[in-house]
C-alpha cells in the first residue's frame, strides 16, 4: 500500500475520551499516530501535559485537541467514541469538516432518535423504525461521510486497558474500511473480524445491554447459573427478533457482536448496565444509580426507545416489556420475575 | 388559475450540430467501437483473473447460452450470420481444449483471441446509428405529425387539418427544473433516468430533449423495439444504442456497460431507465436496475483520474417521472405482474407493440383524444445523489460545497474499488427513487384509482391481494357520498406531503373535489376496452376491471397512504 511519510493519512482521530475511547486510543497508538478530541479545554490539557485523560493513563505519543477542524484536517480516518446522548450534538459538530474522504468508525453502543421539532422519547408513545438512528445513520445523515464502520464485540474497557486478550468485529458496508479498521487495530492480543451487515452489528451491541441489565438484576437477586443461562438463551431470542424487525440479519446476533458481547456483559461486574440493574435489585432507585455514576448506561435509554417501537410495531418481547416496567414503572424486579416465569414460552428456538 | 406550464420552445444550447457530442461520436464510431471492445476486453480479463480456465468457462457458458437463445428465442431483427459466428466460436475453442501441448499463457492467448471477436461483435452491434439527417426529419415528423392530429381533433372543420391552435406542448407539459437542465449540459455531461411506464416514453423523451433545446441523447433501447421497422428508424434516429435482454452472459454485459461508461466520458448525455424494463405494477420504480448507473459512477471516477477535475468532467443525473392517465400497455403489464407475483409456472414476455398497425392506431386516439401527459424534471445531483448548485458545485445539506472526487480517495489518492462503487452505486439508485417520489405528480386518476381500490381493500379486509382481483366485478359498487369523503382524506393527506415536499400535484388537482372526481373518472385508463373505474346510473363508483383499478392505484404506492384506511 502506498501508505507514505505525510503525516495527515498516518495520524488517526478518536474523538471521545470515555473509557472505551481512551482503550481504543492506546491500542491504535501502538501502530500510528493518535490524535484524540475532547470538548474541555482542560481535559485536552492535561493530555497534552500529563498523557491521561480524567485520570485514565493514555500512550505518551498521543495528542489532543479541543477543535474539530484540527482533527479533521490532520486525519483521514476518525474514530467516534462518545455516548448516544452526545452523538448526534458531536457529529452536528464536526459535519462542517468532514469530507467524503473520512473514514469514520464508531464504538457507540446505543441509538439516537430523529423526531419532529419539539418531541422528545418522553412526549412520543409510539416510535417508527424510521425515527430510530443507530450511530452509522446518524453520522450519515448529519455528515457527508459515507464510508462509515462501526465497532462492537466484547470489549470491557478495563480488561482491554490490562492488555488481555479479546476480539472485536468491525461492521461496514464497505470492504475498505473493514480493511483499514483490521490494519489499525489488529495485535497479537486483539482480534478483528469483519461483518458486512452494519445495522445487524449495531443492534446486537445496542439491545444485548438491554439484557445485561437484566442479567444484573437476576445476579442483585442472588439467583444462580440457571437462571443466568435461562435469561441469556430467551435474551438471544428476543434480540434476534428484534433486531430482524429492526433491520439487521439474524447472523450478526449470533456472532461476537451479539452472542459475544452478550455473555461478556452479562457476567462482568465491570459492564455499566449489569451494574445497573445489580444495584436495582439491591433496592437503589433508578435516579440514584444514574446520578452516582461516571458513564451513561446506554441499556436504559435503549429500554425506553424499544418500548416506544414494540407499540408502534405491534410486536411483543418480554424481557425488555419487563424490565422497562421495573426501570420506569416502578414496578417491583421480583415481580417482573414471576411474570417471565410464567409467560407462556413454549418454543425453544423460532427463529433460525 | 391554473399554474403556467413551460410553453415557449428554447434555443439550442449547442446551434451547430457538428458540436453535439453524438455527431462527434457518429464520427469516430470505428475507432470509438474498437475501444470500447479493448476496454471491455480488459474488463473481462480482470475479472476473471486472467485465469485461461476461468475464461474458458465463460466463454463455453456464453457460447451455450447464444446458441439455445439462437435457437429459442430468434427474432427478426437478429443477423443471419448469428449461427455461422457462434459455430466458429465453438470450433475455435474446441481446437484449444484438444491441443494439450499449449501451456497456460499459450492457452490464455488463445482464449483471449476468441474474446476479442465476440466483444468486437458486441460492441458492434450495441453501437449506434446515429445520423444527423434522419433525425432532423424524424424530428420534424414527429412535431409535425403530433400536431396535425392534434388539431384535427380538437378545432372542428375542414381547414382544421392546417391549423396551428394546438400544439404538442399543450398535450404534453413539462415543468420543473428545465433551466438547470439546459445550462448544465452545455458545462458537464447529464444522465437523465426518468421512470417507465409505457413504450411511448422513449419517443416522448426524445422529443422532450429537442423542445428543449439539448443536442439528443444516447440511450440504451431495447432490441426488441428494433423488431419493428418504423421504431427502429425513430430509434437509430435518436442516437439509440442496442440492448438485448435476451444476452445475460458475462461477454455482452460487460460490453454494454463499458460502452455506456465510455459514452459518457466521451461527453454524450445519456439516458437511462434505471427500472430496467416498464413497471409492470404501475408503480413508481423502488428497485433499480444498477448495471447501467454503475457506469455513471465508473465514468465520473475515470474522469478523476484522468485528471479532469473541473466541470467539463462532471457527471450529473437528473431524475425525470412521466404521468400518464393511460398507459395503453397496462392490461398486459398488470397480467405479466400477477403472474409474476403469483408465482404462476407460466410467464412470458410478451410485447403487444407489435406491429406498426397498432401503434398507429395507437397514437390517433391519444392525439385524437384528451389525455394529458406531464413531464417533471427533477434537480441535478452528482453520481452520489448529492444536489449541485447553478454552478454544478456539489453540496452537502447544510449548502456547504463539497468534492465528488473525494468520495473515490483512499490515502490521499484515487483508487479503484469495485465494492466501494457497488455500494455507491446503490446509494444512488435510493436517492433516485427518493427523487422520483417527490418530483412525481398527482393526476386525478391516479387520486380516484387509488381510493376506490383501497376502499374495497377496506371491505374484503380478508382477501389477500389475488383474491380481490378476481372478485366479481358486477359485486362491486362504492356510493358516491363514501367515495367523495375518502377522496377527500387522501388528498387532504397528499396536500400535506406537498407542503413537506414529498410529492407534487398535478394544476387540474386544485379544483373542487367533485371537479376532480370527474376529471379522474373521465381520464383513469380511458381508452381500455374495460374501463378501471365509473360512475353507473345509479351515481355509484363501479369497475369493469379491478387489476387495471389495481395498476392504475399502484401509481400512489410508496407514500404510506394506505394506511389511512
Amino acid at each position: 500500500m502506498a501508505l507514505k511519510n505525510s503525516s495527515k493519512s498516518s495520524t488517526i482521530g478518536v474523538v471521545g475520551v470515555g473509557s472505551f475511547g481512551t482503550a481504543i486510543a492506546n491500542m491504535l497508538a501502538e501502530k500510528s499516530k493518535v490524535m484524540v478530541y475532547a470538548r474541555k479545554p482542560e481535559v485536552v490539557d492535561e493530555i497534552n501535559t500529563q498523557s491521561s485523560a480524567q485520570g485514565k493513563a493514555l500512550h505518551a505519543s498521543i495528542q489532543g485537541t479541543f477543535d474539530p477542524e484540527t482533527l479533521c484536517k490532520e486525519c483521514n480516518i476518525l474514530f467516534f467514541m462518545v455516548p448516544s446522548s452526545g452523538f448526534q450534538e458531536v457529529a452536528r459538530k464536526f459535519a462542517p469538516f468532514l469530507h467524503p474522504y473520512h473514514l469514520v468508525i464508531h464504538g457507540t453502543k446505543g441509538l439516537c432518535l430523529n423526531l419532529p421539532e419539539g418531541q422528545t422519547l418522553d412526549t412520543v408513545k409510539k416510535i417508527k423504525r424510521s425515527q430510530i438512528l443507530t450511530m452509522s445513520e446518524v453520522i450519515q445523515q448529519e455528515t457527508v461521510a459515507v464510508r462509515v464502520g462501526c465497532l462492537a464485540g466484547p470489549n470491557l474497557a478495563r480488561e482491554l486497558s490490562k492488555g488481555q486478550p479479546a476480539a472485536t468485529v468491525i461492521a461496514s458496508k464497505y470492504n475498505e474500511v473493514i480493511m483499514e479498521g483490521q490494519r489499525l487495530l489488529r495485535s497479537d492480543k486483539f482480534q478483528v473480524y469483519g461483518n458486512s451487515d452494519i445495522i445487524g452489528v449495531e443492534l446486537s451491541g445496542v439491545l444485548k445491554n438491554i439484557i445485561a441489565i437484566a442479567s444484573g438484576a437476576l445476579a442483585g437477586l442472588g439467583l444462580g447459573e440457571n437462571a443466568r443461562g435461562l435469561l441469556i438463551s430467551r435474551g438471544m431470542v428476543e434480540m434476534a427478533h428484534l433486531s430482524n424487525a429492526l433491520g439487521g440479519s439474524l447472523k450478526s446476533v449470533i456472532g461476537l457482536a451479539g452472542i459475544g458481547d452478550l455473555v461478556a456483559t452479562c457476567n462482568s461486574v465491570d459492564s455499566r448496565n449489569f451494574t445497573v440493574g445489580y444495584r436495582l435489585a439491591k433496592g437503589e432507585s433508578l435516579t440514584e444509580i444514574q446520578a452516582s455514576m461516571e458513564e451513561v448506561a446506554e441499556g436504559v435509554n435503549t429500554v425506553k426507545i424499544i418500548k416506544g417501537f414494540l407499540e408502534a410495531a405491534d410486536l411483543r418481547a418480554p424481557i425488555t416489556e419487563n424490565l422497562y416496567r421495573v426501570l420506569f414503572e416502578d414496578l417491583e424486579i421480583e415481580e417482573a420475575l414471576q411474570f417471565l416465569m410464567k409467560y407462556p414460552f413454549n418454543v425453544d428456538v423460532d427463529f433460525v | 388559475m391554473e399554474e403556467k406550464y413551460i410553453k415557449h420552445r428554447y434555443e439550442p444550447i449547442l446551434p451547430s450540430k457538428d458540436e453535439w457530442p453524438v455527431v462527434k461520436l457518429a464520427r469516430e464510431r470505428k475507432e470509438f467501437v474498437s475501444r470500447v471492445s479493448a476496454s471491455a476486453q480488459d474488463k473481462i480479463l480482470t475479472l476473471t483473473g486472467k485465469n485461461p480456465d476461468i475464461l474458458k468457462e465463460e466463454l463455453e457458458t456464453t457460447l451455450y447460452r447464444e446458441k439455445l437463445r439462437i435457437k429459442q428465442n430468434p427474432w427478426v431483427v437478429d443477423p443471419d450470420d448469428e449461427g455461422e459466428f457462434w459455430g466458429k466460436v465453438k470450433a475455435a475453442l474446441l481446437q484449444i481444449n484438444s491441443e494439450t501441448k499449449l501451456n497456460r499463457s499459450k492457452r490464455l492467448e488463445a482464449y483471449k483471441e476468441i474474446l476479442e471477436r465476440i466483444t468486437n461483435r458486441y460492441s458492434e452491434e450495441i453501437a449506434s446509428n446515429f445520423n444527423h439527417q434522419h433525425y432532423k426529419f424524424t424530428r420534424s415528423v414527429v412535431t409535425y405529425g403530433f400536431s396535425r392530429l392534434l388539431n384535427a381533433a380538437r378545432v372542428k372543420g375542414f381547414k382544421s387539418i392546417f391549423s396551428n391552435q394546438y400544439t404538442l406542448q399543450d398535450k404534453i407539459q413539462i415543468t420543473g427544473e428545465t433551466d438547470q437542465l439546459r445550462d448544465l449540459a452545455t458545462k458537464g455531461t447529464i444522465v437523465m433516468v426518468p421512470t417507465h411506464f409505457s413504450n411511448l416514453d422513449s419517443i416522448l423523451i426524445g422529443w422532450i430533449i429537442s423542445v428543449l433545446g439539448l443536442p439528443p441523447f444516447i440511450y440504451g433501447a431495447g432490441l426488441n423495439l428494433f423488431n419493428i421497422s418504423i421504431f427502429a428508424y425513430f430509434m437509430n434516429a435518436l442516437g439509440a444504442y442496442k440492448v438485448d435482454r435476451r444476452k445475460k452472459n458475462l461477454m455482452y454485459l460487460e460490453t454494454l456497460k463499458t460502452y455506456s461508461k465510455e459514452a459518457i466520458q466521451f461527453g454524450c448525455h445519456s439516458l437511462f431507465f434505471p427500472g430496467g424494463t416498464r413497471s409492470r405494477s404501475g408503480m413508481i420504480e423502488s428497485k433499480l436496475k444498477l448495471g447501467l448507473l454503475s457506469t455513471a459512477i465508473e465514468a465520473q471516477r475515470t474522469n478523476y483520474q484522468n485528471d479532469i477535475n473541473d466541470i467539463s468532467g462532471k457527471i450529473f443525473i437528473v431524475p425525470v417521472t412521466i404521468n400518464y392517465h393511460f398507459v395503453l400497455e397496462a392490461p398486459s403489464l398488470i397480467k405479466d405482474y400477477l403472474s409474476i407475483t403469483g408465482q404462476e409456472r407460466y410467464y412470458k414476455e410478451n410485447d403487444e407493440f407489435s406491429n406498426s398497425y397498432k401503434i398507429s392506431k395507437f397514437l390517433v386516439k391519444f392525439f385524437t383524444k384528451g389525455s394529458d401527459i406531464s413531464v417533471s424534471v427533477g434537480k441535478a445531483m452528482d453520481v452520489l445523489g448529492n444536489y449541485v448548485d447553478e454552478n454544478g458545485d456539489s453540496l452537502d445539506k447544510y449548502g456547504r460545497k463539497i468534492d465528488p472526487r473525494d468520495y473515490f480517495i483512499s490515502n490521499n489518492q484515487i483508487t479503484v474499488d469495485q465494492q466501494r462503487e457497488e455500494e455507491y452505486t446503490n446509494m444512488l439508485g435510493k436517492r433516485i427513487v427518493e427523487e422520483f417520489h417527490k418530483i412525481n405528480r398527482v393526476f386525478s386518476s391516479h387520486l380516484v384509482a387509488f381510493t376506490a381500490f383501497e376502499l374495497i381493500k377496506q371491505r374484503n379486509n380478508k382477501l389477500d391481494l389475488f383474491d380481490l382481483i378476481r372478485l366479481p366485478e358486477e359485486e362491486i359498487f362504492l356510493p358516491y357520498q363514501e367515495f367523495k369523503e375518502a377522496c377527500e382524506m387522501v388528498y387532504q393527506r397528499i396536500l400535506a406531503l406537498k407542503a413537506d415536499g414529498q410529492i407534487n400535484i398535478a394544476p387540474h388537482m386544485k379544483r373542487s373535489m367533485d371537479e376532480i372526481i370527474s376529471h379522474g373518472l373521465d381520464n383513469v385508463g380511458m381508452y381500455h376496452a374495460k374501463r378501471p373505474l365509473i360512475k353507473n346510473r345509479q351515481g355509484d363508483i363501479v369497475t369493469e376491471d379491478m387489476s387495471l383499478l389495481y395498476f392504475y392505484h399502484n401509481r400512489l404506492h410508496g407514500y404510506g397512504l394506505e394506511k389511512l384506511f
